[in-house]
């Protein structure tokens, strides 16, 4: 399997806090790759980074070996990287229809229409809501509107962040189905989780963040046995 | 009757002047959430502009129209670049203090160039009277309110149906997802700041032929009320600046018609701090709950 990512050595400051110290890890293509870890332990600081939204103080990012330092965020789209932001950022005052051409603001307008049509099969529920202000979206449907979002740019590495944050567990279960199913049809995805129990069963690999540091990695299912893991966050 | 249907029709006319102007500060807030107050000297600029295209270069009215709309567009794009993008970050205060900067430096400018006498607007376009029954009204105020109607309505069409004005509500709603949709948020930004400067200029096409004399500081009161029509409508929502501009322009000209010109201004303003006080978002302002 190719290297899709390669973070080497990232060093992430706001100001004088040094929120990132260090981190290197890698996602291959077609994996599903999960940082876990605590509030704080870096793992968005991480995703926002690699999306251009913040910039590193030291260290490389590699996509398809090609460094991303000092590309400016609207360019990484059209490369294939795609971000849902943790608490879904969609666009709250305009319908669902309008958030997903957003998503495909990067793609030539002529497959917006065959984009369309897949992303509301995947996700009947916004097929229903189109016309509907994405405000007045329930949590879980903003949480489908933002992948779909994300889905319309056909991202390469497709980032998730938090996808389960606030949700239901009938809701949290159906947005880990979606990243399955996913991962099946071939979508390479880096998930930032909270909820470690779940992002361990979906993911191929995991690495476990904190206070800005990688403290473990493995296989999910290595991780998911480990004491270390158990104790911290699964509540073993 | 008679009378009362003029005070209307010139107070719709105003009232548009007052909308155009009122939608490039309520763009320029909803996108970059920052008061221009700048703005109002745009105008001034392109009024001297028209007159210098015209009266000095002898340019037939129609190019001289499009150069001063296209010097407009420039100068808000120019003005953002140089004064505004580096505070992207900073507190709005800063901001705001060097738009109030911008504006100073924009009337000492003019004051420089063009000299403290007042000069006259040219004759852009020769407009006869229409008489209906008994109502006569200006072919300058069928033109102001016609252009405006009509620049509204391609506004609103350009904002809700084209990829460009999508993206601009983007990014007045969230600049980091935009960003992530692929949206370059600074380009964005200039665009906004182009298309409220050139229908700035075309406000000040339809000021100049309504009230003639131009000097450094013709921008700042139909700059304030402007303000006052895009907060009155909702700072940001671009229907409320068109509401705001048009009812600021009729409640001022029935205040100068029926109670008292001295007065008109003050009833304007006090009209404006009444909405506010019953709805402090404005007429069509709204505030959104993020929900989880």
């Amino acid at each position: 399997m190719s290297e899709m990512l390669k973070v080497s050595d990232l060093h992430v400051y706001y100001g004088s806090i040094h929120a990132v110290k260090g981190v290197s890890f890698e996602v291959h293509e077609g994996e599903v790759v999960t940082l876990i870890g605590a509030n704080g332990a870096g793992k968005s600081t991480i995703l926002n980074t690699v999306s251009g939204l913040l910039h590193p103080r030291s260290g490389s990012i590699l996509f398809h070996g090609k460094d991303l330092r000092g590309v400016p965020a609207h360019k990484l789209v059209g490369m294939g990287l795609a971000q849902v932001p943790e608490g879904r950022h969609v666009f709250l005052q305009m319908t669902v229809q309008e958030n997903l051409e957003m998503g495909a603001f990067s793609q030539p307008s002529s497959g917006i229409e065959a984009d369309l049509e897949s992303v509301y099969q995947r996700f009947p529920r916004l097929l229903e809501r189109r016309k509907q202000i994405a405000g007045t979206l329930s949590g879980g449907e903003q949480q489908m509107l933002a992948m779909g979002r994300a889905l319309m740019s056909h991202p390469k590495l497709l980032m998730l962040d938090e996808p389960s944050m606030g949700l239901a567990p009938i809701l949290v279960e159906q947005i880990f189905g979606i990243i399955r199913e996913l991962h099946a049809s071939g979508t390479t995805i880096l998930l930032v989780e909270q909820n470690a129990q779940a992002a361990l069963e979906v993911a191929d690999r995991a690495y476990v963040l904190e206070t800005g540091r990688i403290v473990l990695s493995g296989t999910g299912a290595e991780l998911m046995a480990s004491d270390q893991v158990q104790k911290a966050y699964l509540g073993g | 009757m008679t009378h009362f249907i003029q005070t209307l029709i010139s107070g719709l006319s105003l009232g548009s002047i007052y909308a155009l102007i009122a939608l490039g500060y309520t763009m320029v807030y909803g996108i970059a959430k920052m008061l221009n107050f700048a703005h109002g000297d745009i105008i001034m600029i392109g009024a001297y502009a028209g007159i210098i295209a015209v009266a000095q270069m002898g340019l037939p009215p129609l190019i001289a129209v499009l150069l001063s709309i296209l010097i407009c567009a420039l100068l808000g794009v120019l003005i953002e670049f140089l004064a505004y993008k580096p505070l992207r970050q900073a507190p709005p205060l800063s901001v705001l203090i060097t738009a109030i900067g911008v504006s100073y430096f924009l009337q000492n400018l003019a004051l420089i160039l063009f000299g403290s006498q007042q000069k006259a607007y040219p004759t852009i376009v020769q407009l006869g009277q229409v008489t209906l029954g008994s109502v006569t009204i200006d072919g300058i105020t069928i033109l102001t309110l016609l252009v405006t109607a009509l620049i509204m309505v391609v506004l609103s069409f350009f904002i809700n149906r084209t990829r460009m004005g999508k993206a601009m509500r983007a990014v007045s709603e969230d600049k980091a997802a935009a960003a992530l949709m692929g949206i370059s948020v600074n380009r964005t930004i200039s665009i906004t700041f182009a298309i409220g400067s050139a229908l700035a200029a075309v406000a000040s096409i339809f000021y100049g032929m309504s009230y003639i004399y131009i000097k450094p500081t013709t921008g700042a009161m139909p700059g304030i009320k402007a303000f006052t029509a895009a907060v009155f409508g909702g700072i940001g929502s671009v229907p409320g600046a068109m509401l705001g501009g048009i009812l600021l322009g009729l409640i001022e000209q029935l205040s100068k018609t029926y109670i008292s010109t001295l007065w008109a201004d003050a009833i304007v303003f006090g009209v404006l701090v009444l909405v506010l006080v019953v709805k402090p978002t404005g007429l069509l302002g709204k505030t959104m709950n993020e929900k989880v």
